[in-house]
């Protein structure tokens, strides 16, 4: 079909004349105008290309407007986001609601999980390979009049977020390696005050600036302890776009569940990646918020506790006027060097996680089952790992894989039980084994544990993970 | 200004398991906490409305004594804090207690972009020209020649003017106090409250434990005594001539000014962002 336009328009005609006779009239009697341009292509003998036909159709529906078919072609279209973002970013309920695969990056993941999370505040200071995350809340959040601030540096910028989160808002601030090497500071704060609040570390080559646009896994350990002082750690760490937006929910709600910082460990290829995502429908995404007091303000004891070892936590300004200090406090939240009031506050810091170890593990598991040989993986690693898994089984190698998506707490029921039985376990990872030394923790005797660092600057790729399986196996 | 009744000020105090404060003898900050209650009570605010923020160091422990929302963040941090609570409420009067070190040396960063940001916080900056919680270490503000712990030698460093500092990086209002002149500081820390903006007081007050015993400067009394013949009104000062003005400083309103703020320029852009979403433009 050579025609343009106007030969649609033509056509159209030419099939409601011969159909009806006449031009005007009863064109109801179409199904409707796409048919009849399907009609029509069919008896010009030219190709059907729906797309291309209708796209045509409607850019001449200007000159059928004389036309009563222009009432068929006044159909609603499909409902447009009141946005200007590209569509596959939009994010509104319109969009939300939509259950539509988008393209999103993995940064993009992050941000559109925060606000699905309820984050209205954002605080941060640029670095690649995060920066993108900063860039879409500061689009974001002012649209809803909550505060984005690009802060002086990434002390301040989780020194803000901490504030805010005080005051009652979800907060959350992003960096890489040498930003998160300063925020540790502030972090250790929030362990030790309770404040809930998500921190995002996209992972790059170090130390120092290392490679600011290369991937690595070297932040593990750092993520775990690097504030001083002994103190417990939830870390997630995604290894797909859509496990970005899961896990920045659960971050959320792990932070303000158990008022704890959470730090959302990503690399720099799962940050940059981008993949085809479905978003859950914002309906079915689970959020929860920090219990705030339900006593009077007289009443309120900032840090009393009952069986779930997370005390309430008021909003500043909301009549509470309560005392939050980085010093080791009672549970009035005054300083306190009491051995007999310090003892049980260091007990309930690390028992509120603690005892919630099993909820807090999230693997994923792959043909581990009849396995001989497990991968343990973790970030862009594990997306390797996968293929690996897929070829191997193709050569007749017994592998699977866990993959593991709670870095800390270290998921260690499940890392034992898919060591169990196995002739060895492989764990490939951008570091000089950073997560092989917990498996090799958990181990005791179980399996042999065999490591695949690799500090280059690029990515394990399955031809890695399957040449050492070769080696070794 | 009226005086604000001591049972006032004895209300706005946290009595529980809180006092004696933890200050030494001589030292100025108790006269600071008096001070910054009584402006707090005059200037008519709600207790519930206010949230006192400081740092680390001997005037980190001030806002626990106050009955307020308090918060004692990490050392230099304070402003950080402050502005992420007056973002999320800015119906909230936030006001940050620093020291010297706190507010100019590991905080310094903070304090010149809060300056220079202009959002409404009130900053104390109570200079005692020493880290006195950790013995007295030459902070930024020691003056050259003096002894420190860590400067047994005399000290090499020329010193900070925080007045003039947070003035050139922007601050809405300057005001340079001494815990001597407690009246006018009285009135600063009111001016500073009422004051739309990022409004600095420093105040100058002694260390007699760890600058003025280094020093050889006397009792608090002596020191007291200091302050009071050192310190020159601004307006005095500014007929003064670099002759006399040698030794000395200006106390008073240093900076009044009217300057874009931060939380109105915010309000704007939120408006902007909502209708150009609106529209679909954004």
């Amino acid at each position: 079909m050579s025609h343009g336009a106007s030969d649609a328009v033509s056509v159209s005609r030419f099939v409601l004349e011969k159909r009806l006779g006449k031009t005007k009239g009863d064109v109801h009697i179409l199904p409707s105008p796409i048919d009849a341009l399907r009609a029509a292509c069919v008896r010009c003998s030219a190709p059907i290309s729906p797309s291309v036909s209708v796209r045509r159709f409607r850019d001449a529906r200007l000159k059928l407007h004389e036309s009563p078919l222009i009432e068929k072609l006044k159909r609603p279209r499909l409902q447009v986001a009141p946005s200007g973002l590209p569509r596959d970013q939009r994010m509104d309920k319109t969009t939300m609601a939509r259950p539509k695969p988008r393209l999103l990056q993995g940064n993009e993941a992050i941000g559109l999980g925060a606000l699905a999370a309820g984050c209205n505040f954002f605080a941060g200071y640029p670095i690649t390979p995060s920066s993108e995350i900063v860039e879409f809340m500061s689009r974001e959040l002012p649209c809803n009049g909550d505060p984005f601030i690009q802060m002086e540096d990434e002390i301040a910028s989780l020194g803000a977020c901490i504030g805010a989160s005080l005051a009652g808002r979800k907060a959350m601030t992003a960096t890489s390696g040498p930003g998160f090497s300063l925020m540790q500071e502030n972090l250790g704060f929030a362990c030790i005050a309770e404040v809930p609040v998500v921190v995002v570390d996209v992972m790059r080559a170090g130390p120092s600036t290392g490679m600011p646009t290369n991937v690595a896994q070297g932040d593990v350990q750092q993520a775990r302890w690097g504030t001083h002082g002994d103190h417990p750690a939830i870390v997630l760490c995604p290894s797909t776009v859509a496990e970005c937006f899961d896990l920045t929910v659960t971050a959320f709600n792990h932070a303000e569940r158990f008022r704890t910082p959470v730090i959302l460990l990503l690399d720099e290829v799962v940050a940059h990646m981008r993949e085809k995502v479905t978003l859950p429908a914002p309906e079915t995404i689970e959020v929860i918020d920090r219990r705030r007091p339900t006593v009077p303000p007289d009443w309120y004891i900032p840090y009393k506790t009952d069986a779930s070892l997370v005390p309430q936590l008021a909003d500043l300004g909301d009549g509470y006027r309560y005392h939050v200090t980085g010093l080791v406090h009672d549970h009035r939240g005054f300083p306190t060097r009491r051995p007999d009031e310090v003892e049980p506050f260091y007990a309930r810091l690390f028992s509120k996680i603690s005892r919630n170890f099993g909820e807090l593990e999230r693997v994923q598991l792959d043909r581990s089952d009849d396995a001989d040989i497990i991968l343990i993986a973790y970030g862009c690693t594990a997306r390797s790992a996968r293929a690996a898994v897929r070829l191997g089984r193709e050569r007749g190698l017994k592998v699977g894989l866990i993959q593991i998506s709670s870095l800390w707490p270290f998921p260690r029921r499940s890392v034992e039980n898919a060591l169990s039985g196995k002739r060895f376990a492989l764990v490939p990872e951008l570091n000089m084994g950073q997560v092989r030394r917990e498996v090799l923790r958990v181990n005791n005797g179980r399996s042999i544990i065999l490591g695949l660092s690799k500090m280059d600057g690029s990515m394990i790729t399955p031809d890695d993970i399957l040449r050492r399986l070769a080696e070794v196996a | 200004m009226s005086q604000v009744h001591r049972s006032v000020v004895y209300e706005w105090l946290r009595h529980d398991k809180k006092f004696p404060h933890v200050w030494c003898p001589g030292c100025g900050l108790g006269i600071v906490l008096g001070s910054l209650v009584r402006s707090l009570v005059k200037s008519g605010l709600d207790r519930n409305d206010v949230v006192l923020v400081s740092g680390i160091g001997c005037s980190g422990r001030l806002p626990v004594y106050v009955d307020v929302g308090s918060v004692h963040t990490t050392h230099g941090r304070a402003l950080t804090f402050a502005t992420g609570i007056k973002l999320s409420k800015p119906e909230l009067a936030v006001v940050v207690v620093m020291g010297d070190g706190d507010a100019t040396a590991i905080g310094g960063n903070h304090l010149i972009h809060a300056a220079r940001r202009n959002l409404d916080l009130t900053a104390i900056i109570v200079n005692n020209q020493t880290y006195g919680m950790t013995g007295g270490q030459y902070s930024p503000t020691t003056p050259l020649g003096s002894r420190a712990t860590t400067a047994v030698y005399g000290h090499i460093e020329p010193a900070f003017d925080i007045s003039a500092l947070t003035a050139t990086a922007g601050a809405a209002f300057v005001g340079r106090a001494t815990v001597y002149h407690v009246v006018q500081m009285d009135h600063m820390f009111l001016r500073a409250l009422q004051k739309p903006g990022f409004a600095v007081v420093e105040v100058l007050s002694p260390c007699p434990t760890n600058f003025g015993r280094q020093n050889v400067l006397g009792s608090p009394v002596d020191m007291m005594r200091d302050l009071k013949h050192r310190a020159v009104p601004v307006e005095r000062w500014n007929a003064m001539t670099e002759e006399d003005r040698e030794g000395r400083y200006p106390i008073g309103v240093l900076v009044d000014r009217e300057l874009p703020r931060y939380l109105e320029s915010f309000r704007t852009s939120c408006e902007i962002a909502a209708r150009l979403r609106k529209e679909g433009k954004a």
